[in-house]
């Protein structure tokens, strides 16, 4: 409770939750406020916005509405953030934890097994992972959870190195506990905090690879993406620029709200930090 | 002669929310040259607080608002940070307890020494080193040009403590303040401390304010003494009157809750040995590359003790000497090297894990730290069902089986839906003591369960343990470096130096007679021995 009361009290938190709210309900709202399929063609191609009353973000250059994509692209956005920051979120914990706490031989060798992730830039072997398994949703998706566990699990490990030691754990171990529900119910809340913090900057990074992804049309082409729009954009780039930029806009206001909302519990969670 | 320095009804607030609107309220008292004035209560008494308030370093949020500091006739509560930066080092020097947290871990001893010279003088670097020097052998550090350019963690905790003395004495302050500089210090090492800050302080005619807990220390330095509780001077006077004949009745109730050193009347032991430890040793290897330079640590080495039935086995050794490395192998969160550990027939050493955790409700432990001890994400009823439920008990029944624990130790069953961090330390260590009792244990293993409380609780938690003990019929193995607090609680004793047992027996003969050169050692650096001596002869 005090936790919320503190994330209330900072402003910029709060402007991180109100935008993450809106970009949340333009995701809900997408379907009643555009019954009609957002890909589909529905006028003339490179209206500009307010050109045209029945477009108000204009179209683009195959004469789709681009207000209904920017919508319906939020649904994409957050489903391919929250997924693909769960995956990456449980991978992470598994392999940080288990090496965190057994220690010796098993923690090195998953910590070179990270280390090996961390090496390669996590953009090219997913370009490497698309490319092999194809770019539907689903697929790009997981890809992009399994190419951004490292860090969650250094996290996590760092936890448990300095938690496996405590007396708590060890008065748990008194009375026979077994390994696993140690790790899992003893340690593992204690260890949540700072990973919880840091899955924000996860699903931040998560939405980026997804643009950056489509950006180069290796995206799943059919659905309504902020990046699939962008990657369409960059023909006209010169003369309609507007067809880039409004979802840029939009993945630069979904993206710092997750980073505020991030900040924001960093800051809740750790009341001692600041005011430093 | 006229006091150096000089607390005329110091206020100081704490911030909205605190357990407490002022965390020192009216406190006056003075420190003349050349005297030690001990300033002693428990924990939360302020005592450490007024020093801070001395040195203006209080915590952000806690305000000195009233009254006045006067240091050589000025008024510190109102000086500005300029002049506070002036005196603190040269006019009021301080020791802390922990001299590794105190001392940059990145730099050599020598240097951070030399950098009270290069700050508040201007000496030239040979004759900065060569005042060091001096300092560090007048703080009689064995070598010390060895020690000047060694790093915090290549000294020992002694040797740590004697060279933030050495700081603090390098500008010759006219006050030294000792925020319970021994505290973590083993009692070998914690006497002489006491007995260089006592010579130097009479050498150099240094003002000295003492901050302590402990009666034993202010027996052994004090000149004077300032009792607090809850941020009140409570009673102050000649160390002798107060210790001798105190009037308030909450110095009455401190000194009352000083641990005697001798045993109450030897209780009757069974010859049934309820649990044998057999030729136990355990040894750690560490760093080296390809087995150049490996340290090899003997925690434990070679030690058979054996426990009768229903008694209490004091282990008592200082910190290093393998009695806290000994307690974890007697129940496997250290598999031994070698050796037995036999509880009633069985030997633990060979079980493997599974027979192992079931044979667990047999032999439990109370944990030393009241804080640490306790997972702050469960509620204290789920921390002793716990174990209940890990062999099998369904979770509502865990539960009522918790809150009669509750109740055993002493405390309210309905408070088991609290999480830990509301309780007090001394509660905490009752819910450990719960835990560990929940399953009916006959042996129960209890590694320094008082250290951490201060005396008053630390005496209601071995009152209590002393009553389960017969309640229960208990076999108790007590880890303590604190011979007071064997004395009062163990039937036998056995003394650990480094992983070895070198004197074992029952506790009178033990502590009456010591046949072996550390148990004297140990016994003659208890503080305040004389005193508590005087206490029992005045009493009997």
């Amino acid at each position: 409770m005090d936790a919320i009361k503190r994330y209330l009290r900072s402003p910029p938190a709060v402007i991180g939750l109100v935008l993450l709210v809106i970009v949340l309900a333009m995701a809900l709202s997408a379907g009643w406020l555009f019954p009609r399929d957002p890909l589909s063609l529905a006028g003339r191609p490179l209206q500009w916005p307010m050109a045209n009353p029945r477009f108000w973000l204009g179209t683009d250059n195959s004469g789709r509405d681009i207000a209904a994509q920017i919508f319906y692209g939020a649904r994409i956005s957050l489903l391919i953030g929250l997924v693909a920051t769960l995956v990456s979120i449980v991978i992470g914990i598994v392999i940080g934890a288990l090496a965190g706490y057994y220690g010796g031989r098993t923690d090195t060798v998953l910590m070179r097994l990270t280390e090996a992730f961390q090496t390669l830039p996590n953009f090219l072997l997913l370009l490497v992972l698309v490319a092999v398994f194809g770019s539907n949703i689903a697929t790009v998706t997981i890809a992009i959870g399994v190419v951004s566990w490292p860090a969650p699990a250094r996290l996590t490990r760092a936890e448990f190195l300095s938690l496996r030691n405590r007396e708590f754990v060890q008065a748990a171990r008194t009375p026979g506990m077994r390994d696993l529900r140690l790790i899992f119910g003893e340690i593992l809340p204690n260890a949540l905090p700072p990973v919880i913090v840091y899955a924000s900057v996860v699903m931040a990074v998560a939405i980026l690879l997804e643009s950056a992804l489509a950006f180069l049309r290796l995206s799943d082409p059919n659905v309504a993406s902020w990046g699939n729009l962008i990657g369409l954009g960059r023909d006209v780039l010169r003369s309609e620029w507007y067809v880039s930029a409004i979802p840029g806009l939009a993945i630069l206001v979904t993206v710092l709200a997750v980073s505020l909302v991030g900040q924001g519990l960093n800051d809740a969670f750790n009341p001692r930090l600041k005011g430093r | 002669m006229s006091a150096i320095l000089t607390l005329e009804s110091l206020s100081v607030t704490l911030p909205p929310g605190a357990d407490r609107p002022h965390a020192l309220e009216d406190v006056s008292f003075s420190v003349k040259a050349n005297e030690i004035v001990c300033v002693v209560g428990e924990s939360g008494s302020g005592k450490s607080m007024t020093a801070n308030a001395v040195m203006r370093l209080l915590p952000a949020g806690v305000v000195l608002d009233r009254g006045r500091v006067l240091f050589e006739g000025r008024d510190l509560a109102q000086a500005d940070e300029a002049a506070m930066r002036a005196v603190r080092g040269a006019g009021i020097a301080m020791i802390f307890q922990e001299p590794m947290t105190a001392l940059n871990p990145l730099r050599t001893v020598g240097d951070q020494i030399g950098e009270m010279f290069s700050i508040h003088t201007d000496m030239d670097r040979p004759a900065i080193r060569a005042r060091v020097l001096d300092l560090l052998d007048e703080v009689r550090i064995p070598e010390p040009a060895q020690a000047a350019k060694a790093y915090p963690h290549e000294l020992s905790g002694g040797q740590r403590q004697r060279a933030m003395i050495a700081m603090a004495l390098a500008l010759d302050p006219k006050v030294l303040i000792a925020d319970e500089p021994t505290t973590a210090l083993d009692v070998t090492t914690q006497a002489q401390i006491l007995a260089l800050i006592r010579d130097l302080q009479r050498r150099k005619g240094t003002a000295v304010m003492f901050i302590t807990h402990d009666f034993g220390v202010v027996a052994e330095i004090a000149d004077r003494v300032v009792v607090m509780q809850h941020g009140r001077a409570v009673e102050q006077g000649p160390a002798g009157d107060i210790l001798n004949r105190p009037q308030h009745p909450y110095t009455r109730e401190l000194i009352a809750a000083v641990p005697r050193l001798t045993a109450p009347p030897p209780r009757k032991l069974t010859d049934a040995t309820i649990l044998a430890i057999d030729g136990v040793s355990k040894t750690y290897r560490n760093g080296g590359f390809l087995g150049r330079g490996a340290r090899v640590t003997h925690a434990v080495r070679n030690v058979s003790l054996a426990l009768p039935k229903g008694a209490t086995l004091g282990i008592v050794g200082e910190s290093g000497s393998g009695k806290s490395t000994l307690a974890r192998c007697i129940l496997r969160l250290i598999d031994p090297d070698s050796g037995a550990i036999v509880l009633d027939g069985k030997d633990l050493a060979k079980l493997p894990g599974g027979e192992m955790r079931a044979e667990t409700k047999n032999i439990q432990m109370v944990f030393q730290d009241p804080f640490a001890s306790l997972n702050p994400r469960r509620k204290a009823g789920d921390l002793v069902a716990q174990g209940l439920m890990v062999h099998g008990t369904p979770r509502a029944a865990a539960l009522a089986r918790a809150r009669e624990l509750f109740a055993l130790v002493g405390l309210d069953p309905a408070s088991a839906e609290r999480y830990p961090h509301e309780f007090s330390g001394g509660q905490r260590q009752r819910i450990g003591l719960a835990r560990a009792l929940a399953l009916e244990p006959k042996v129960l293993i209890a590694d320094e369960p008082v250290s951490a409380l201060d005396v008053s609780v630390q005496a209601q938690v071995l009152t209590l343990l002393a009553r389960l003990r017969t309640q229960l019929d208990l076999s108790i193995v007590f880890i303590t470096h604190d011979l007071r607090v064997a004395a009062q609680i163990c039937d036998l004793v056995a003394v650990m130096k480094d992983g070895e047992v070198v004197e074992t027996g029952p506790v009178a003969r033990v502590f009456g007679h010591p046949q072996h050169a550390y148990t004297r050692a140990l016994l003659a650096s208890i503080p305040g021995r004389d005193f508590i001596a005087g206490r029992q002869a005045a009493s009997a």
